[in-house]
């Protein structure tokens, strides 16, 4: 979709891990990811897979400790966000790089009116004064489609819809570059998610903003995502386009996904689903974290871990078994 | 119709504190409690024209007298209005009530915030040494404070106030530590914003129902601790009147002249009634699980 291939994010080798009592969590591991301006990119996994970890790493929002990155680089416009300061990060969260949070409900503060919370966005990152401030927020409200007057009320007297387009509004208030979006419509119904995800795109394409759109929901990926990532376990197993994923999902776990979603052209007894659970992330299998559950699980899977390789340009998988016979093909 | 919904939807649009207010007015006993304060507030700042007598005056021709035109309350040992040096009191007791509770609200709520938010070994020390002074009972405390500190107004508040710390502390970590953990707090950092902005904007303003219910109930008990003080003679010193102070020069003549003793009692009693009404009618005003 974007044609000058300019890299805005890069992730390296990232390995992120939660340092408990009850054990060492694997949340993030060795995950490699590449965003170019304009771009977005679906991150699509289970609950507890690492998506969040991983979005609040790059806003160096975790919680230290427990968590520790313990190894890799995020690497944003040109420079690593891990040896920012403090002071450094501030300007750049919000700045640079926004989040959209899962809840709308809970993300909002309930004692400040829904315009302050946006030109408090815009006070911290733009100079001016606050008039200014408040007169941006007024336009974001607009933009979203709020009208001005509803300013001056309280979340608790927004809809759930609403709220989330005040999220938006706040997310969107500075220009960011990047846009995190963690699961912003999993709190929503069917139509309000419908319209959230049109004016995400809308506004998304007016902006030209790349964004990283974390959900489990495939519909939304294919709707709005230039790229897909599936994780699994803490890694990322299957990497390509959206157009890729969609047409040769090779990866078993890519294919389990696909294979759930209940298809209403076809007549089916019951869903095709993935048998088993996810792995202990204190305690993950050998090899193949997926190969308990793989049905086309060979002997080596549970020995090595899977390298990932490029199948096609731009499309990579992490299952020897599976790129092999495709190769063959 | 389309006319109904709007007028409602803007009915509906009214500022935290204009909500409370409506609430607060449902219950009658919180309306009692305010309006009495709101009298003891107007008796203290015009107690210069309201008063009859100055509250210092004594005429020895007139020692015990029982309420008459002339002395509404009556008057005390040394022939001094009762009805002015009450008047005059509630100066003295709306003064420490209200200092003291602000001298515990300011510094065991910073503490308590500061607990709160950054956990850990901070959490730890503050509250501790809050534990410590928690054990140690409340009166005994002010006593022992009072008395390093000699007698005194503002010492009384210091007294009374320092006392209170614990508990305020405990409650401001209580709110912040339910807060902290609320999604809009880490919104509130992925916009970056600092902690100090966070912990102003965002976590104080959010902590505040239990904190102005506990200030109210507090008042009461810091008037009460107050009292308590003088009576004892730790506190206000003669002549000046005070609440406390009064119930303790009159114990002497209580079989003989029981309205020495009586009104200064009965003016605390109804206070301190009068506050904890208010302070009720707050927590479930406040209360957003009432919400209708």
């Amino acid at each position: 979709m974007s044609d000058n291939h300019e890299l805005l994010l890069q992730i390296k080798d990232l390995t992120i891990h939660y340092v408990t009592e009850s054990g060492r969590v694997h949340a993030v591991e060795g995950l490699n990811l590449e965003l170019a301006r304009g771009e977005t990119l679906g991150f699509v996994g289970e609950t507890g897979a690492g998506k969040t970890t991983t979005a609040l790493g790059i806003m160096r929002l975790l919680p230290m400790p427990p968590a520790r990155i313990e190894s890799g680089d995020i690497i944003f416009e040109g420079e690593s966000l891990l040896t920012k300061s403090a002071a450094q990060m501030r300007a750049i969260r919000g700045g640079k790089i926004a989040m959209i949070f899962q809840d709308p409900m809970t993300s909002l503060d309930p004692v400040v009116p829904v315009l302050d919370q946006i030109a408090e966005m815009v006070e911290l990152h733009h100079k001016g004064t606050k008039a200014d401030a408040r007169k941006r927020a007024g336009d974001m409200l607009e933009l979203v489609g709020i009208p001005r007057e509803r300013g001056s009320a309280y979340p608790h007297q927004f809809s759930g819809g609403m709220k989330q387009r005040v999220v938006i509004a706040i997310a969107l208030a500075c220009d960011p570059t990047l846009l995190i979006a963690d699961e912003p419509t999993t709190a929503l119904d069917v139509t309000i998610q419908a319209q959230v995800l049109e004016l995400m795109h809308q506004l998304k394409e007016k902006f030209r903003t790349s964004m990283i759109m974390i959900t489990h929901d495939l519909g939304i990926v294919a709707e709005m995502c230039d790229k897909v990532a599936i994780m699994y376990a803490g890694r990322v197993v299957e990497y390509g386009s959206t157009a890729d994923i969609y047409e040769t999902r090779l990866h078993p776990y890519t294919e389990g996904l696909f294979n759930s979603l209940p298809d209403l052209d076809s007549e089916q007894e019951e869903l095709k689903v993935i048998h088993g659970l996810m792995p202990d992330p204190t305690n993950l299998p050998t090899g193949c974290c997926f190969h308990p559950r793989c049905p086309y699980a060979a002997e080596e899977c549970s020995k090595v871990s899977p390298e990932m390789t490029e199948v096609s340009p731009g499309h990579f998988v992490a299952c020897p078994v599976r790129t092999a016979s495709f190769v063959k093909n | 119709m389309a006319e109904y919904t709007e007028q409602n939807e803007y009915r509906k649009q009214r500022g935290p504190f204009a909500e409370v207010m409506h609430r607060l007015s449902r219950s009658p006993l919180a309306m009692f409690g305010l309006a009495f304060i709101m009298l003891l507030v107007f008796c203290a700042v015009f107690a210069n024209w309201l008063a009859p007598y100055p509250f210092a005056k004594q005429n020895l021709l007139h020692m015990f007298e029982l309420p008459s035109s002339k002395y509404l309350l009556g008057t005390d040992e040394f022939g001094r209005d009762i009805l002015s040096r009450l008047i005059y009191g509630a100066r003295v007791s709306l003064q420490v009530g209200f200092i003291a509770v602000g001298i515990s609200l300011v510094v065991g709520g910073l503490l308590g915030a500061f607990a709160g938010f950054y956990g850990g070994w901070l959490d730890n020390l503050i509250m501790r040494v809050m534990d410590v002074l928690l054990a140690v009972p409340q009166t005994l405390l002010a006593i022992a404070i009072a008395a390093a500190l000699g007698p005194g107004l503002y010492n009384l508040m210091i007294a009374v106030g320092i006392s209170a710390v614990p508990n305020y502390a405990r409650i401001v970590r209580g709110s912040v530590l339910s807060i902290r953990g609320m999604e809009y707090v880490e919104a509130a950092r992925a916009v970056g914003s600092s902690d100090l902005r966070i912990i102003l904007r965002h976590i104080i303003p959010n902590s505040m129902a239990p904190i102005i219910v506990q200030s109210t109930l507090g008042v009461a008990s810091a008037i009460l601790n107050a009292a308590g003080l003088s009576f004892i003679g730790l506190g206000i010193q003669p002549p000046n009147p005070e609440w406390g102070a009064m119930l303790s020069g009159g114990r002497q003549y209580i079989r003989d002249f029981p309205h020495l003793t009586l009104y200064p009692g009965l003016a605390i009693m109804l206070t301190i009634l009068a506050l904890n009404f208010l302070g009720d009618g707050l927590r479930d005003a406040l209360d957003p699980k009432l919400k209708r």
